[in-house]
């Protein structure tokens, strides 16, 4: 079938903002869509609140509505533009949600609005817990012993019956929030409760454990004409009871014999079948290692993280696909734009193994609980692909970011054996180095596999590993490296560097990698896809291409950003992708190079050529022997990409832009600071240290409060406000636990002034800046973290002139070419500097849409020599716009236990929203309804309790309180001093473990609307303070750990704005 | 043992090309057609898949025995591929059925392999020049003399004659439980659950040769006929050929599969080419025309039908990838035939629809039977 001409405009909603559970995945699914379809000649009206994505960019969509995802929005902006479908599989859980309760609710009929590629009978089926139940059963495929309860009692009951284990997972949560494995009726009871509340419909499932059996999931799409294809097999290598997305995945799965694939691709098809899905749905089974049982574990009957993982593993796009079929077209009908000769209805057939490694947000948050479960915690993840399963592991590795070359994990060398079999029981972020130690202590494969039910398979793959190095060793007292044995290491993934350092011996004749390149059909037909991986063999595809496809262009390398972690999120991959546009638009040959399965920028058709890779010199060393560019941008990949210019520095291809030495100049603190000095431009006193000695020295010297932070750092990661020795002493601790410090630990005077942030284009003589931002925390809370407003409200003209005039001399000091973005403070009546970064930053996406300026373009055009007076956007500053762009961050914390909530110079946000609005309480207002804050009253009461510095301004705040109607409930010292200031405060002991019962009660009794909470800020869990925010996050409290961001909130409370005063405002016609 | 300690192998390819490796099964020299496949599980039903007969295979999926051999899965037939080109031979298989490791099948069998090779280019070398012959040796030839010798065996190698070599010696039976009808399979290299299908569905089944005459098959009065898959060119079999054309005349239901498929065509007057590069794996989509529905199949063949004459029938199932003839409805005869190979056991469970079928015209005919007869 066609496309069916009933459809002539479509609403896509969008996923929101990237928090644990829901990422970039969706931004390249978005992006795939929207474009998809545009090509179909369709209209496009597009809403997300996220405006870091690719996909809410103004030409991706005919209308793009930046807004808040709430069901009174979506009806608001369906009456006024009434589309006459919806497409909902592919904005996550969130647009799909949405979709349905307004589906539910008649409005979508009333309004003659069509649901696309499903039903609500498809995802009731496929989502409610008792219907998925019934589906199965019809078409006789098995599940696990499950019974849906709505009371703990019910719980406890089905559970005696069962037996424990049991799993809870509560019905419509994303990623399995509240969900968790109990192994007794007291966790029981604790876990059914939380899930219960966190359940919108009051409902959690419990199962019966069978934790241990192999975790398998199938892609499968389905057109029409029922015709249907699985994309692709993926195994877990951790089994049953670890979240896929924390899972370490392989594809295709390695070790299923052809019996047990076929059975579970047949009974995939067939729930396809059952659900009568059109478009894509992922199923996830739990296989019996020792028999041909299965169980059917849940299917998600939407386009997922894992979809997006089978499309860059195959290189069949299904998000483009989906959307095909959901307007129209069938299998058959849709061209293979990989091969551009056979069509979308085949099942690809792959020649190298995939490797996903989840990226773990544990580096900054030391005292999380890295305990793997059923709730999702990573923040990303990378891809890796090689021949062997041994050289794609030992890729992965390198992607994610860790400082690792191997699958040796420092911290376990020296470890007992008894030591690692403890730790072998436990499933953590870690278990993969664990197991590789272990290993190397001589437990054997099948010790593990009877400890964590990890396929010996996996196992022996890594004996292999290490049977490598010790050949390597071997060579070494032989003192000869023979060819074969390098050529062997290199094919199982080693770096060069490791080899030389495992034999101690010099490599005379280095090899480089040769290319693949990934094409659906493991070569049976020719394909014109330019997407490769790097392997050691003699054929190199990518050559050929080069050959085939020759060009006079010249080529550009850009680096991607490497996996979605917290200070480094979807926006590097927005200037990526932009920077590799610009780069097509200007006549270059643009190749990227990135690892990051979730994204748009690792979309085949983006640039002209992709790798995926590693990001470390020598894997990026292959690719350059390969192309041989004419050139390198290192400044729009973050901190992952800069930390490439070293490497480059070495190589006789040019930096475009800002030059290595310039970005030194900014990174290294001397340079830094003499820099400052002769510009005259003030900044926070500051020193270094390499010790704790030497730390508590500096600080003392500095006096009180004073921000400590490496070297080199990336969204404040290891940053903390230390306010005295002991607070110094224990951050050095944790610092230099991985080994003694490369780079100084830099230790600053730390003021408490208004923050603001500018990004600015400079082409070594002019700058441009689009907009000044103002962080309505105080300086002390992460940019990331803090709420930015777009244009300042507080600054004066003389502070911002002031701004202005440091950021040109900044940026003709360090001769930046390209982007910066520096960050100042206001304190006192004197404006510092604290930081510059020479390259693209996390405001540059919504800038951009904001101010109508092509941020990335214009700083690309500038790295090759076009003068910003040329380009038509001025230079200085801009104008600011009739507007008021309000940023919010996003938090997951639900999803990491035991991290403290507590806003501070460490970045902990996920993601972020925007609140575009005609004025500042309008902007606010949006902005917090799109992070998800409630804005009315529902309970009765807020509860405080703050540090004694932030006493003075609680009575102000308090009163706001009081006065839109909210009793106070405050700690006993906190309460004594409202009270002594004027303000009714009831007191509660918050401060024993009696108190912290009867706290939770109050939570419990749906008194408490917000928490406002400063007192005792500290990292570790076990302090009061830190347990009373947690437990308040887990019960969906909003928690407000700074007195400015409770000030804004309170003040949006009192101008009574509701959902129908904020503007619906079309980026497109800004 | 580590690849790195294995003796080197050497696989030659009609064109001089050589591609250095490491041996794996038996030592020695194997010739054979170089012929890929793309599917990613089943090498154990790939090795005994009559349909390799004469055939070096290599699998382009790059890690081959993960899960080991199993005496259920058709491990105790024999091979019939003439030699094994892999990337990597996992030597630490895991699976619950697990019995051995592959390679000790490959060496209990007999199978001259090769292995630490860039398939990947052994793929797209066929995929450009075609398939060809090759050969597998773990022994380098001495001389520019012994090479061009080699070449030259290699040359002129053919891997003709397989379905008879394969076929059964003599006609046997395998009964079922309550059986209602009985079925003649011409076992041209039958493979996977044809047999099992037929059973299923309470057909006696009379396994006879490819030579068995009209006289010999009627004598088990059967129900219907099918002509299994099996290795090479249709033309190889003419009297094979002969016979079906008699069967056709019987008025019973016939069914073709495989190289069964391009014989019916044949009898009822289209022509077979050789393919270029052939179809192998499990991956292939086959459009259903009828039911104007696609299915993935699992296939082995190097010959295609073509240029079927108007009155002998219609194409019924196509190629979705090149468009070529995968099954034809005959008008000329009772009868079905499919290129694909839905009883593989190697392969996907779309197309067991086909074997239904011919149950149904066994049923309808019988009652056409019975009606004349009243």
């Amino acid at each position: 079938m066609p496309l069916r001409n009933d459809i002539k405009k479509v609403l896509v909603i969008g996923s929101g903002p990237i928090v644990i559970g829901q990422a970039a995945e969706f931004d390249y699914a978005g992006t795939q869509v929207c474009r998809t379809l545009k090509a179909c000649g369709l209209e496009v009206v597009l809403i997300n609140s996220n405006p870091a994505t690719i996909m809410t960019d103004k030409t991706m969509a005919d209308k793009v509505y930046i807004e808040p995802l709430l069901p009174a929005v979506v009806k608001r902006i369906i009456r006024k533009e009434r589309p006459d479908s919806i497409l909902p599989t592919l904005g996550g859980q969130t647009g799909l949600n949405l979709a349905m309760q307004l589906a539910r609710s008649g409005f979508l009929d009333e309004y003659g609005v069509r649901l696309l590629g499903t039903t609500i009978e498809t995802i009731d089926k496929a989502e409610d817990r008792q219907l998925f139940k019934d589906m199965l059963e019809e078409i006789n495929q098995p599940l696990i012993p499950s019974k849906v309860v709505e009371k703990v009692e019910d719980a406890l009951e089905y559970a005696e019956e069962i037996g424990y284990p049991v799993i809870v997972r509560p019905a419509y949560t994303l990623g399995g929030t509240g969900g968790g494995i109990v192994n007794n009726s007291t966790e029981l009871a604790e876990v059914a409760e939380n899930g219960l509340r966190l359940s919108p419909i009051t409902q959690v499932l419990i199962e019966k454990g069978i934790a241990g059996w192999k975790e398998i999931e199938f892609e499968v799409i389905r057109d029409s004409k029922d015709n249907v294809i699985t994309v692709c097999s993926m195994e877990n290598i951790d089994p049953v009871g670890v979240h896929t997305g924390d899972s370490v995945v392989v594809a295709p799965a390695l070790t299923l014999s052809d019996k047990e694939y076929q059975m579970l691709r047949t009974a995939a098809v067939n729930i396809i079948r059952a659900l009568k899905i059109e478009g894509g749905c992922n199923c996830q089974f739990a296989l019996h290692p020792d028999s041909f049982e299965y169980a059917v574990i849940e299917v998600n009957p939407r386009v997922s993280r894992s979809s997006a993982l089978a499309s860059k593993a195959t290189g069949y796009p299904i998000a483009k696909v989906a959307s095909l079929i959901a307007v129209g077209y069938t299998l058959d009908e849709i061209v293979n734009s990989v091969t551009g000769s056979t069509y979308a209805c085949f099942e690809p057939s792959i020649d190298y193994v995939v490797v996903k490694f989840p990226k773990w947000p544990f580096d900054k948050f030391v005292y999380g609980n890295r305990n793997l479960g059923s709730a999702m915690k990573a923040t990303g993840e990378v891809m890796a692909i090689g021949t062997s399963f041994e050289q794609a592991i030992m890729k992965s590795v390198r992607c994610i970011e860790l400082g690792l070359k191997t699958l040796d994990l420092p911290k376990l060398a020296g470890k007992s054996k008894e030591e690692l079999l403890q730790l072998l029981t436990k499933a953590t972020d870690e278990r993969l180095f664990v197991i590789y130690a272990a290993l190397k202590a001589g437990i054997t494969p099948e010790e593990i596999y009877n400890i964590n039910k990890i396929d010996p398979w996996y196992s022996y793959k890594m004996l292999n590993l290490i049977d490598m190095e010790k050949r390597l060793q071997a060579a070494g007292a032989e003192g000869k490296l023979a060819d074969d044995l390098y050529l062997a290491a290199k094919k199982m993934g080693f770096l060069d560097e490791t080899i030389e350092k495992r034999s101690g011996l010099a490599i005379d004749e280095k090899r480089y990698a040769s290319f693949k390149m990934v094409d659906t059909c493991a070569a049976e037909f020719e394909a014109e896809t330019p997407y490769f991986y790097s392997t050691f063999d003699g054929e190199n595809e990518a050559v050929e291409f080069l050959e085939k496809n020759k060009s006079d262009k010249k080529k550009v390398v850009v680096f991607g950003s490497g996996p979605i972690r917290i200070g480094q999120g979807v926006e590097f991959d927005y200037c990526s992708v932009h920077c590799v546009n610009t780069l097509k638009k200007l006549g270059y040959e643009a190749i990227l190079i990135n690892n990051n399965p979730e994204t748009v920028s690792t979309d085949f058709d983006v640039s002209d050529r992709l790798y995926f890779e590693p990001l470390t010199p020598e894997d990026v060393e292959s690719v350059m022997q390969t192309e041989k560019p004419d050139g390198a941008v290192v400044q729009f990949g973050g901190q992952t990409a800069i930390k490439l210019t070293k490497y480059l520095r070495n190589t006789d291809i040019p930096i475009l832009g800002t030059s290595a030495d310039s970005i030194d100049a900014a990174e290294d603190r001397e340079r830094f600071n003499e820099l400052l000095a002769q510009c005259g431009i003030p900044q926070p006193e500051g020193k270094t240290a390499f010790t704790a000695e030497e730390a508590v020295a500096c600080a003392e010297s500095l006096g009180y409060p004073v921000l400590l932070r490496p070297s080199y750092v990336l969204g404040g990661q290891n940053m903390i406000i230390a306010y005295s020795s002991a607070d110094v002493e224990e951050y050095m601790g944790i610092i230099t636990a991985a080994g003694e410090l490369e780079n100084p630990v830099l230790i600053d005077q730390y003021l408490m002034g208004t923050e603001c942030e500018i990004d600015a284009v400079c082409d070594g003589e002019d700058f441009l800046i689009p907009g000044i931002m103002e962080h309505i925390e105080r300086a002390g809370v992460h940019s990331g973290d803090s709420i930015s407003v777009y244009p300042p409200v507080n600054l004066s003209k003389e502070v911002c002139d002031t701004i202005v005039d440091y950021t040109g001399k900044l940026c003709r000091a360090l001769n930046v070419k390209g982007l910066v973005n520096i960050q100042y403070v206001y304190f006192k009546g004197q404006l510092y500097v604290i930081e510059v970064n020479p390259r693209s930053s996390r405001t540059v996406p919504y800038i951009s849409k904001v101010t109508n300026i092509p941020i990335v373009e214009l700083a690309t055009r500038v790295c090759f020599g076009e003068k910003l007076a040329d380009m038509g956007f001025g230079t200085g500053l801009h104008p600011a716009e009739k507007i008021v762009a309000v940023k919010v961050p996003v938090f997951s914390f639900s999803k990491l236990h035991d991290v403290d909530v507590s806003l501070g110079p460490e970045m902990k946000s996920t993601g972020e929203v925007l609140g575009l609005d005609r004025d500042f309480d309008t902007a606010v207002y949006k902005g917090l309804l799109a992070a998800g804050y409630e804005l009315h009253k529902v309970g009765s009461s807020v509860l405080m309790s703050v540090k004694d510095a932030d006493k003075p301004e609680l009575v102000p705040l308090a009163k706001k309180f009081v006065k839109y109607g909210y009793d106070i409930i405050a700690s006993e010292k906190t309460a004594r001093y409202l009270n002594d200031h004027g303000v009714d405060a009831v007191s509660v002991d918050m401060d024993s473990d009696e108190g912290i019962k009867k706290v939770i009660d109050i939570f419990d009794s749906g008194a408490i609307d917000f928490v406002v909470s400063t007192s005792k800020v500290g990292r570790k869990p076990a302090e009061y303070s830190v347990q009373i925010r947690r437990k308040a996050i887990e019960r969906s409290i909003a928690t407000l750990t700074s007195i400015d961001t409770a000030n804004a909130l309170v003040n949006c409370l009192l101008e009574g704005n509701t959902v129908e005063d904020i503007a619906l405002i079309d980026i497109c016609k800004l | 043992m580590s690849v790195l300690d294995r003796k080197k192998a050497w696989l030659i390819l009609k064109d001089g090309t050589v591609y250095e490796g490491k041996s794996i099964g038996v030592e020695g020299k194997s010739l054979g057609e170089l012929v890929c496949s793309t599917a990613m599980t089943g090498y154990q039903e790939t090795l005994t898949d009559s349909g390799y007969y004469g055939q070096l295979v290599t699998q382009t999926f790059p890690m081959i025995g993960n899960y080991g051999v199993n005496s259920f899965d058709s491990g105790s037939k024999p091979v019939w591929a003439k030699g094994y080109v892999v990337r990597e031979l996992c030597e630490e298989p895991s699976n619950f059925r697990c019995e051995g490791t592959l390679e000790g099948f490959l060496k209990e069998k007999g199978v001259v392999g090769i292995c630490d090779v860039d398939t990947r280019a052994i793929t797209r070398k066929l995929r450009k020049n075609g398939v060809m012959n090759a050969a597998i040796v773990t022994e380098y030839p001495a001389d520019a003399a012994a090479m061009a010798a080699l070449l030259q065996e290699i040359a002129s190698y053919s891997p003709a004659g397989g379905a008879a070599a394969v076929s059964c010696k003599k006609a046997h039976a395998v009964a079922c439980d309550n059986p209602r009808h009985t079925v003649v399979v011409y076992d041209l290299g039958a493979i996977g659950n044809l047999v099992k299908g037929l059973l299923a569905r309470h057909c006696n089944v009379i396994m006879v040769p490819c030579n068995a005459s009209l006289k010999d098959v009627l004598q088990y009065h059967p129900d219907a006929f099918v002509l299994s898959n099996g290795p090479g060119s249709p033309e190889e079999l003419p009297e094979t050929l002969a016979v079906v054309k008699d069967l056709m005349e019987t008025g019973l239901p016939l069914y073709g599969v495989g190289l069964g498929h391009q014989v019916m065509a044949l009898a009822a007057g289209a022509k077979v080419e050789k393919m270029v590069y052939g179809h192998r794996g499990g991956n292939q989509p086959v459009r259903n025309l009828s039911m104007d529905k696609v299915l993935i199949t699992s296939q082995n063949h190097g010959y295609v039908v073509t240029d079927l004459p108007e009155e002998a029938g219609t194409v019924s199932h196509v190629n979705v990838n090149d468009n070529s003839c995968e099954g034809i409805r005959y008008s000329c005869c009772n009868g079905f035939s499919v290129q694909f190979l839905p009883e593989t056991s190697g392969g996907p469970l779309d197309t067991h629809y086909l074997l239904d079928e011919l149950v149904s015209r066994i049923l309808a005919n019988k009652q056409k039977q019975n009606f004349k007869q009243k």
